[in-house]
Parts: structure tokens; C-alpha cells; sequence
């Protein structure tokens, strides 16, 4: 049976993680992308995800170098997002080892994107991260962008349609209302997005503790994966104490 | 040595990766002489079916992997590579494949969420030296949207379950297909891939 996944995710600029990871001790480590990468690996994670929050093109050159050394060292599949805006990007990325891509702000401003890196490198590795916020006046989740700090009056759910319609593999979903609150994924916005496409749907945005994830993958919220960061980061629980929660729930784990 | 195929058909590197990590001796070409000189073959890829055979021919590859195989070469295919080794596929149209192992590569049908992407657990049928340290049960990383239907059932060696049964590993003398990622399985696709590693070195002590 094909099993939920748990999918930590961390940011990373000029080549280190950012937050400091807790369980890190090590000083050489600490920061490393990669150590964390494998340590996820032997904790169960069944994903990652790799955020370049760099802005400068000499940050960029380090997250390639990142990306081979993860692909050379980790042996589950992971994602890489953050800054990703043209065809060529997505290239890059895919050739040091990248298992998959996500796009957030440029697949807004340029759909096409989507339609083009689809085609030529097959939808299993392009990802669309979503980042939607509940909006009162259109009665609708907003899609969000610049990290949240631009509204586009466009429908997250018409939006993750149309993803669908122009070749993503998946949908990176984050609910700008949870997300740093900790007190449990968007279950509604989630839902309602995994019921209007066809493709999995990756919840992100409020994990705070072990039932979270539980909600996240019942009727209520209907998410094919769960990704988070900071509780694990931070030691609150470990990706595999949150698969022992829930494989004793019943839901399928690997 | 052993060949790991490259005909365009999406990044190498992980798989390229992992076989080093298990000490073995591995060189990406996609030339045909160095591909019937290696004492075992890898064809790798994501991709369109058409496309990869297409490339396959313009590189005069296919005749390579052909003979190989018949001369008894331990071969892999993996996801497309897997793929490629049937008849034919319909995958954007019909298109004929390598034809190592008799069978049709056809669309999931059906109301569910395709790709099936994710982890998903593997039911044994028959011992076999890829499946050496594996047991039923395991998890293994799948993103496929094309299933094979081998015309001979007795090929399987392990099959997953997403909305009825679907192939993961075949095997017909020494040509093996796996259809998921084992680069991509952690401890568990490491092991098939070690596996196939000693397949090689003993073809080579033999």
C-alpha cells in the first residue's frame, strides 16, 4: 500500500542551514546541509526538501555545489526550491542531482513555465509550491507570493487546477495562516485542493506536534505527504517518533 | 566494469553515485563499444518512451544492448530503462521497444491520482540473486505513470499493489528491469543494486 510521507524541509543560505538544528552538536556539522540530509535519511524521512534562501549569484554557485554533494551522499529523493525562475534553473538543478524542482513566484508571473519544464523534463520532477492564505472578501483561499508578501487576487484551488492542467507532478501547499503557528496544518484548505486535482498534494504550514500529521492525512485533510520544519529541526519530535505515532494510528508508513 | 548507459534520457548521477557507494566500478558513456566491453549494464532514464528509443538508435545503441544481453551480460533497467527492455509501448502513440522481455507498456486507467509517487511495499514471487537481504514488505520509491504487462507472468519477481498489481521487478535469465528508483530506496534499493553488483563480479570470476 502506498504509504504517507514525511517530508522535513530546511532553508539554507550561502551554503548552511540556517536555523541552527539543535541536534547538531558538532561543530564541524552544525549548519552542513548534507550531515542533516543523512541524519533525515537514518531517522525515516521518506523526503527532502532543500530551500535556497540566497540571494546572491555566489550563493547560488554554493547551493549546486549542495544539491551534487546531497545527490552524491543521501539516497532518498529530494526537492530543491527557492529562487528557481527559468527553464534553465530547473536544468542546473537537474543535472546535480536534484530528484525534483519547485517554483513558486515565477510559475505565478510566467504559467508557462510550468507547461515548458513539464515537457522537457517529464512532470515527475516538477513541483509547484503554493502559498495560500484565506481571503475573507473573495470568500477563497488567495494565492500568495514574494514569500507571502504579495496578494494576486487568483484562487489557490483554480490555481492548483491549473498546475495540473499544464504538467506538475505535485502540489507544495502552505497555508500562509498556520504556517509558524504550530497549532496544526490548514485540514480545510488542504482538502479542498487534494479533492480538485489529481496529483498528490504535499501539506506544509503548522505542524506543532505528532496529531498534526494524523489530521493532516485523515478525511479531514486528505494530504498524500506532510512536510515540516522546524519541529524536527528543533528536537520537539523526530521524524521517526512521528511515524511510530502514526503507524499505531493505523495510517500507512513506511 | 560496469556501463552505465547515458542516451540523454535524464540525470545519471544518483545512480552513478550509489553504485560507487558500494565499491563498484562504474563508467557513464553512451558509446556502444565501451557498452559491449563492461562486465555488466545499466540503462537508466526518465523520460518519453518514443524519445529514448529514438535516442537509443541515433547512438547505435540498440544493437549494442541486443547482443549484450543474448551474449549473457548481467543487464539492469531501471524506470524507463525497465520500460525500454518490453515490446512496445503506448505511451504518446505506439512505439516499438528493445523486445528483451515479451510484453506491452500501458497508461494506469483508472480514477486515482497518477503518477503513483511515493513509497510503497513490495510483494515477493520468486527468489532471485537481486533479491538477496530483501524481504516482502519492504518500501521502495516509485514515480511512474506507465505500467508493464509481461505476456509471461512467470518474468515477475516482485510487484506493489496501487489500485491492482503493478510490476516492480522483473527477471528473464540475466536481463533484470526494476521499476522503481533502488538509487532512490535508501537501505533497501542499495541492497538490490549491491546485489546486481556481485551478479557482475561472479560473471566476472566465472
Amino acid at each position: 500500500m502506498l504509504t504517507k510521507r514525511i517530508i522535513p524541509c530546511f532553508d539554507i543560505k550561502n551554503g548552511r542551514v540556517v536555523k541552527n538544528v539543535s541536534f547538531l552538536t558538532n561543530e564541524r556539522d552544525a549548519g552542513d546541509p548534507v550531515e542533516l540530509a543523512k541524519i533525515y535519511e537514518e531517522q525515516g524521512a521518506d523526503e527532502l526538501v532543500l530551500l535556497d534562501i540566497t540571494a546572491t549569484n555566489e550563493g547560488r554557485a554554493t547551493m549546486l555545489d549542495i544539491v551534487r554533494r546531497t545527490a552524491d551522499q543521501v539516497f532518498i529523493p529530494f526537492t530543491v526550491g527557492g529562487g528557481v525562475k527559468t527553464v534553465d534553473d530547473i536544468r542546473e538543478l537537474l543535472l546535480a542531482g536534484a530528484d525534483k524542482v519547485s517554483m513558486n513566484t515565477a510559475a505565478v508571473k510566467t504559467p508557462q513555465l510550468i507547461t515548458e519544464s513539464a515537457q522537457k523534463y517529464g512532470s515527475q520532477c516538477i513541483v509547484v509550491a503554493i502559498d495560500g492564505k484565506w481571503n475573507v472578501e473573495m470568500q477563497d483561499w488567495e494565492v500568495m507570493i514574494n514569500a507571502g508578501k504579495v496578494s494576486t487576487g487568483i484562487s489557490a484551488i483554480k490555481w492548483a487546477r491549473e498546475c495540473e492542467e499544464r504538467g506538475a507532478g505535485e502540489i507544495l501547499l502552505t497555508s500562509f495562516d498556520q504556517d509558524g503557528q504550530k497549532n496544526g496544518f490548514d485540514l480545510d484548505f488542504t482538502r479542498r485542493v487534494s479533492e480538485s486535482v489529481r496529483i498528490p498534494v504535499i501539506a506544509s504550514g503548522g505542524a506543532g506536534e505528532k496529531s498534526h500529521f494524523y489530521d493532516v492525512f485523515s478525511e479531514q485533510g486528505k494530504a498524500d505527504a506532510a512536510l515540516a520544519a522546524s519541529i524536527f529541526h528543533f528536537k520537539e519530535t523526530t521524524v521517526t517518533e512521528v511515524k511510530n505515532y502514526l503507524r499505531e494510528r493505523g495510517v500507512s508508513i513506511r | 566494469m560496469i556501463a552505465i548507459i547515458d542516451y540523454g534520457m535524464g540525470n545519471l548521477r544518483s545512480v552513478e553515485k550509489a553504485l560507487q557507494s558500494l565499491g563498484a566500478d562504474v563508467v557513464v558513456t553512451g558509446d556502444p563499444a565501451a557498452v559491449r566491453q563492461a562486465d555488466g549494464v545499466i540503462l537508466p532514464g526518465v523520460g518519453a518512451f518514443g524519445d529514448a528509443m529514438e535516442n537509443l538508435r541515433a547512438q547505435g545503441l540498440v544493437a549494442a544492448i541486443q547482443d549484450v544481453a543474448a551474449a549473457g551480460t548481467p543487464f539492469l533497467g531501471i524506470c524507463l530503462g525497465m520500460q525500454l527492455l518490453f515490446t512496445s509501448s503506448e505511451e504518446h502513440g505506439f512505439h516499438e521497444g528493445l523486445n528483451l522481455i515479451a510484453g506491452h507498456v500501458r497508461r494506469f486507467q483508472g480514477d486515482f491520482k497518477i503518477p503513483h509517487i511515493g513509497w510503497n511495499d513490495l510483494t515477493l514471487h520468486q527468489e532471485s540473486p537481486l533479491l538477496q537481504g530483501v524481504e516482502a514488505g519492504d518500501y521502495v520509491y516509485w514515480v511512474h505513470s506507465l505500467v508493464v504487462e509481461p505476456k509471461d507472468r512467470g518474468v515477475l519477481l516482485a510487484t506493489t499493489d496501487y489500485y491492482g498489481e503493478v510490476p516492480g521487478i522483473v527477471g528473464q535469465g540475466n536481463v533484470f528491469g526494476i521499476q522503481f528508483h533502488p538509487e532512490k530506496s535508501s537501505r533497501v534499493g542499495l541492497t538490490m543494486l549491491g546485489n546486481f553488483v556481485e551478479l557482475v563480479r561472479e560473471g566476472v570470476r566465472a
